[in-house]
This record gives C-alpha cells, sequence and structure tokens, in this order.
C-alpha cells in the first residue's frame, strides 16, 4: 500500500481521508512495514465499506488486514440503525464464528513429552479433520434447529463439557438473536454430519508451551505460567455457516437493489438493518455463530477426555472461546453517549477490556484474553483487551498472522511430507488429514505474526500477554 | 459432456480445459470451453480438483441433477459451483464429469460421480463456498472462460 496517500495519526495508527462518497474516514492500525506490504486492495475495500450508510466513527483494518470479500479480512464497522445502518453479508464472511478456544493443562511441558506421541495419535484419531470428515454426532433437522438456538448450551446439555465452561465463551456460550427458521434446509442438511469437526485449511488443533510471559498479573489471572502446556483449537461453523453465507448474499444482494443501496462491490452487499432482510440476516448469524460455539465446545471436551486419559494428573481447564466473523448488537459510547450499534468483525477478535459486564467475574478486572493464532512453525500469542480499545476500535484487534503467499505457490514450492519433516527437525509433530493442506499451509506462506501482535500491542488495540509455542498440531 | 477434459490446462494460450489460479487467502478456478456451458463444466472440474487428489479417479456411477438461476452469467457461475459444493457435502459425494444446458440465466446440469473415498480419491482441502471475487464468465478470442475464488 502507497504510504503517501495515508495520513499517520501515530507511529500504528493511519488515517484514510474522508473523501468522496465516505461517509466517514477509515483507519488502518499497523507500523509502516506491515503497511507497505498491505495490497492495495485492503484500501479499496476499506474505503468502500465507509461509504455504507449508517457506518459510525471509521471504517477500520486491523494490522493483519488483507484482500477479502467486500470488507477487507481484518475489517471492523460499526453500523447505527437509527442512522440507516446495514448489516452487510461481506462484513462477517463464509465462516460465520471461526474462532479460537484456549484450554491450560496444569502440566509442564517436560511432564508432557514422554507422552505427546500417544497423545497426538489418540487426538488425531479421535478429532475428525479434513475435507468429507464427518463427526460421530448425526442430528436431524429438527435436532440441529435446537444447536442453532442454544449454541454451547446445546452441547453441555448433552454431556459435552460442564456448566464452567459456559461462563468462559463469548455471550455465555449462546447467542439469543438466532432464528433457525432464517436458515435454509441446505445449510442444515449440509451441518447434520459435521457437528464435531475440525474442517481444513488454516484450522487446526495445537498442543502449545508457554514461552514467554509479558504480562505476569494478566498471566496469573488465565492461570498460566512460563512453560505450562495449553491447547488451541481454532475451527468455526463448518458447513452450516458457508451456506448462511452464500444464501444470504443472494438475498441482500436483491435487498440492496429494493432499497436503493448502492454496492461497490458484490459482496459488500447489504440490507438495512430495521428491514425483513436484514434482520434475517442478523437472525441467521446468530444461527452460524450458536454452530460454531458448539462445535467448538464438542471438539473441546473431545480434547479433553483424551487429555485426561492419555496424561491423568492434567487437567484440560478452558481458558476462553473466542470468534472472529460476527455481527453482534453492542453498546458502544458515542460523542459521549452510549449507542447500541451492530459491530461487524470479520477476520477480527472482540477484545473488552477491564470491567466489561460480559466477561467472566475471574477476568474482569484484567480483561478479555485473546487467542492470536501464529503457524505451524512459529509462534502464537495471548492477548489482553484494554480501555484504549474501546475508544480506538469498538473493543476490536487482530485474529492472526494473514498469509503471504498463495495457495498456489506454496504447493509449487513445499511437499506435504517436506513440510512434515522440517517440523519434525524443529521438535514440532505435524499430523495432517491431506499432505497437499500441510503443504499449502507452510509456516513460510504466512505473515510474520510478531509484527502483528506488536503493531496491536503498540497501538494499544490489546496487550500482550504471552508467546504460545507449538509442540504438536493437527491440521485438517 | 466433460467426458474427456478431464486435465488441468497449464498453456498460457487459454485452449478449452480447466485450471487453477492465484488469490492470496484462497485459490481461483478456470473453465476454458467453445461454450458457455463448456466453460461451466471445466469450471466444475477445477472445482473438484481441489478437492480430491486426482480427478480421473472418480468413476461415473451416480448422477445428480442440479437446477439453478441468477442475475446473470458471473452469477450463475457462482451459484452453479455452490450447488455442487453442497451436493458434495450432503450426499458425501465427489463429482469428475458434467453436463449443462444454460438458457439465459437459468441452468439445468447433471453431475457424475460416486460416493468419496479418501483411499481411492485422496483428499485434497474444503471448499466452503463460491466467491464473486475475481468471478467472470466472458468470451475471449473465441473462447468461453468462466471463473472465480473459492473460499477454502
Amino acid at each position: 500500500m502507497d504510504l503517501a496517500r495515508l495520513k499517520k495519526v501515530s507511529e500504528c495508527v493511519w488515517q484514510i481521508p474522508k473523501s468522496g462518497e465516505m461517509r466517514v474516514p477509515a483507519l488502518i492500525f499497523a507500523d509502516s512495514i506491515l503497511l507497505s506490504e498491505m495490497d492495495e486492495k485492503v484500501y479499496t475495500q476499506l474505503t468502500n465499506v465507509a461509504c455504507l450508510p449508517g457506518i459510525v466513527k471509521a471504517a477500520m483494518a486491523m494490522p493483519d488486514a488483507h484482500w477479502g470479500y467486500g470488507f477487507p479480512i481484518g475489517g471492523v464497522a460499526a453500523f447505527d440503525p437509527d442512522q440507516g445502518g446495514v448489516i452487510s453479508v461481506g462484513g462477517v464472511g463464509y465462516d460465520i464464528s471461526c474462532g479460537v478456544r484456549c484450554h491450560r493443562l496444569h502440566i509442564k511441558r517436560q511432564q508432557l513429552l514422554p507422552k505427546l506421541d500417544e497423545l497426538m495419535n489418540e487426538l488425531f484419531r479421535s478429532i475428525p479433520a479434513g475435507v468429507g470428515s464427518t463427526g460421530k454426532i448425526k442430528l436431524t433437522v429438527a435436532k440441529l434447529d435446537d444447536v442453532l438456538r442454544h449454541g454451547a448450551i446445546w452441547a453441555v446439555d448433552k454431556g459435552y463439557g460442564t456448566r464452567t465452561d459456559l461462563e468462559f465463551i463469548e455471550e455465555h456460550g449462546r447467542v439469543r438473536d438466532a432464528d433457525p427458521s432464517k436458515v435454509s434446509i441446505t445449510a442444515k442438511e449440509r451441518q447434520k454430519k459435521q457437528m464435531g469437526t475440525l474442517g481444513s485449511g488454516n484450522h487446526y488443533l495445537e498442543v502449545q508451551f508457554v514461552e514467554e510471559i509479558f504480562d505476569k498479573k494478566a498471566a496469573n489471572t488465565f492461570g498460566i505460567e512460563e512453560d505450562d502446556v495449553v491447547i488451541s483449537i481454532h475451527c468455526g461453523s463448518r458447513a452450516l455457516g458457508h451456506q448462511i453465507g452464500t444464501d444470504y448474499l443472494q438475498i441482500l444482494g436483491a435487498a440492496a437493489k429494493k432499497y436503493n443501496i448502492p454496492i461497490r462491490e458484490r459482496e459488500l452487499v447489504c440490507a438495512p438493518i430495521r428491514s425483513q432482510e436484514g434482520m434475517d440476516y442478523f437472525k441467521a448469524v446468530g444461527c452460524g455463530i450458536n454452530c460454531a460455539l458448539a462445535n467448538r465446545q464438542v471438539l473441546g471436551h473431545l480434547t479433553t477426555q483424551i487429555v485426561q486419559r492419555v496424561i491423568p494428573e492434567a487437567t484440560c481447564k478452558l481458558i476462553y472461546d473466542v470468534s472472529h466473523n460476527t455481527c453482534k448488537l453492542e453498546k458502544h459510547q458515542v460523542n459521549d453517549k452510549m449507542r447500541k450499534l451492530y459491530v461487524h468483525r470479520k477476520g477480527a477478535t472482540r477484545a473488552f477490556g477491564p470491567g466489561h459486564k460480559e466477561l467472566p467475574k475471574a477476568y474482569r478486572e484484567a480483561g478479555q484474553p485473546l487467542f492470536i493464532g501464529g503457524t505451524m512453525g512459529t509462534s502464537s500469542f495471548m492477548l489482553v483487551g484494554t480501555e484504549k480499545g474501546e475508544e480506538l476500535a469498538w473493543s476490536s484487534a487482530c485474529h492472526g498472522a494473514g498469509r503471504s503467499m498463495s495457495r498456489r505457490a506454496a504447493l509449487k514450492r513445499w511437499k506435504g511430507k517436506g513440510v512434515i519433516k522440517a517440523l519434525k527437525k524443529q521438535g514440532i509433530i505435524l499430523k495432517a488429514a491431506s499432505l497437499r493442506g500441510a503443504a499449502e499451509e507452510a509456516p513460510e506462506a504466512y505473515k510474520d505474526v510478531e509484527r502483528v501482535v506488536e503493531a496491536t500491542h503498540r497501538s494499544g488495540l490489546a496487550r500482550k500477554v504471552a508467546r504460545l509455542k507449538p509442540l504438536a498440531v493437527i491440521k485438517g | 459432456m466433460g467426458m474427456d477434459r478431464m486435465g488441468p490446462q497449464k498453456m498460457e494460450k487459454l485452449t478449452p480445459g480447466w485450471q487453477t489460479f492465484d488469490h492470496v487467502a484462497d485459490i481461483g478456478i478456470r473453465g476454458m470451453g467453445q461454450s458457455i456451458e463448456e466453460a461451466f463444466e471445466n469450471g466444475a472440474c477445477a472445482l473438484f480438483s481441489l478437492v480430491v487428489d486426482d480427478l480421473s479417479k472418480i468413476s461415473p456411477v451416480r448422477k445428480k441433477k442440479i437446477a439453478c438461476a441468477s442475475f446473470d452469467l458471473t452469477g450463475l457461475f457462482v451459484a452453479w459451483i455452490n450447488n455442487l459444493i453442497a451436493i458434495s457435502d450432503m450426499e458425501q459425494m465427489v463429482f469428475g464429469r458434467f453436463s449443462v444446458a444454460v438458457k439465459e440465466t437459468s441452468l439445468s446440469g447433471i453431475a457424475i460421480g460416486e460416493k468419496w473415498s479418501f483411499e481411492k480419491h485422496g483428499r485434497g482441502i474444503e471448499v466452503k463456498g463460491a466467491t464473486f471475487t475475481e468471478a467472470t464468465v466472458r468470451k475471449e478470442n473465441g473462447l468461453w472462460i468462466a471463473q472465480c475464488v473459492v473460499d477454502v
């Protein structure tokens, strides 16, 4: 991206001034190196988002932003329904509520290592991963509707995990604005056999250890110390979310025409929040979120059972479960007044600061934990939400490293077996359902997550808590 | 019907066949043909080349009918690909041969394939959905091209 077109607000905050049909300016949170490497499409897509009706304050991009569908990945925007605000498919994406949950095992790396092979074999055998995989849970459409209404609460009621887990999931495990009648039969039929599956692409289950603590107080709150073992699970709403995205791209496309909303990119289709189509989509997104929360809860429980079987001295307590691709109704301060806004986070993490009443009591003083996925060979990070993040970006932060190389280019450069071998040399076990998937996900195909996290920290969006290093990975 | 066109198209100059193309986070699929129909059929081959290791190993055992419509040809191609993704998911099938008839912005087609066997067909990557990014259906130098980026 050409820095000359941007106005520098501070070291890690840059502005695209309001011009033309933009209703608000755009803000990009990144350092100059991340910005110079960011594709031009982020600029175009952000300015397009800034033109949408009812947008409040600014269209925003997180430090890991890259070219997306309508919104950039890493795009954040809030809309006020009282000001004609809209809801957009591009602001949520195809994998609704894709997110990360992290469990702490209360054991040190040295205690785990003798049992790591056995643990990974058991996890790989029991966690369905990869394209075409199906879970043990088979649902009818009617039973799936219960999942869509109740999210992780459904999973706990069915014996997957405990009530305590729910406190450590966004929305306490369930969004209330979910109406299964707004989700197509095709979406439900696709999902019936996919509950409790990891998926493929960049989804993973990773056993990690805490390599370095940056914020001892927050780390203590989240129950981790250096050398502790944690397990992170990254996946989403599976086929259901994908089909909701596909279906509503058509529905909101027609709605945008009906309500005379100019659309600058086909995936930026939207409808007024206060329209039938807009509300239908919001309630369908709620179903997608609940589906993802239930899916991760099932996977978390399967993981817990295996951990406790293989390593009886370990526990597997959920630290927190965060979602990335969402549109949520939240209260935020706008010009000294509290307003209810529809906050879109596409490839961005909600990051509530200290004191937020949505947070579990145990974390209320510290703020919300966030988990930023790196690559199979580098680091991931634990961060914590800040008060400044609320002022800057509706309490939002980055979500991952972001690719720097296309999948085709990665396939040309690496072979799956070579990637597994190279990781093994670093002491990292990779279990991959697809060798092609392993090659496409080679660590070198991603951007430097450290720089993304550093920019997030320095801009004040969220604060670094700990660096996590991979020991073993399951890839779909 | 795309019976004999199962093979990647690698030449710079486009000829009937299929290929994939670069996108920063995801991947593009492209079908080329002498007619719109042939381009759509070959685009479907490009889709399933991502899902399985070798398209030629998919036997023509079962047929599934697909009908869809959109407001223009590009929308129709995206809808065709999305219908194939959904049917593959619901039926646990993979397809290697296709036959479509396009009338204005409506399509009726057949996908031919079999139950997915990881042992026989291998496993590639999961395609979440077809997108409108770099989506186009156009005629170039006498050849129809149908393409879009798919979210993986």
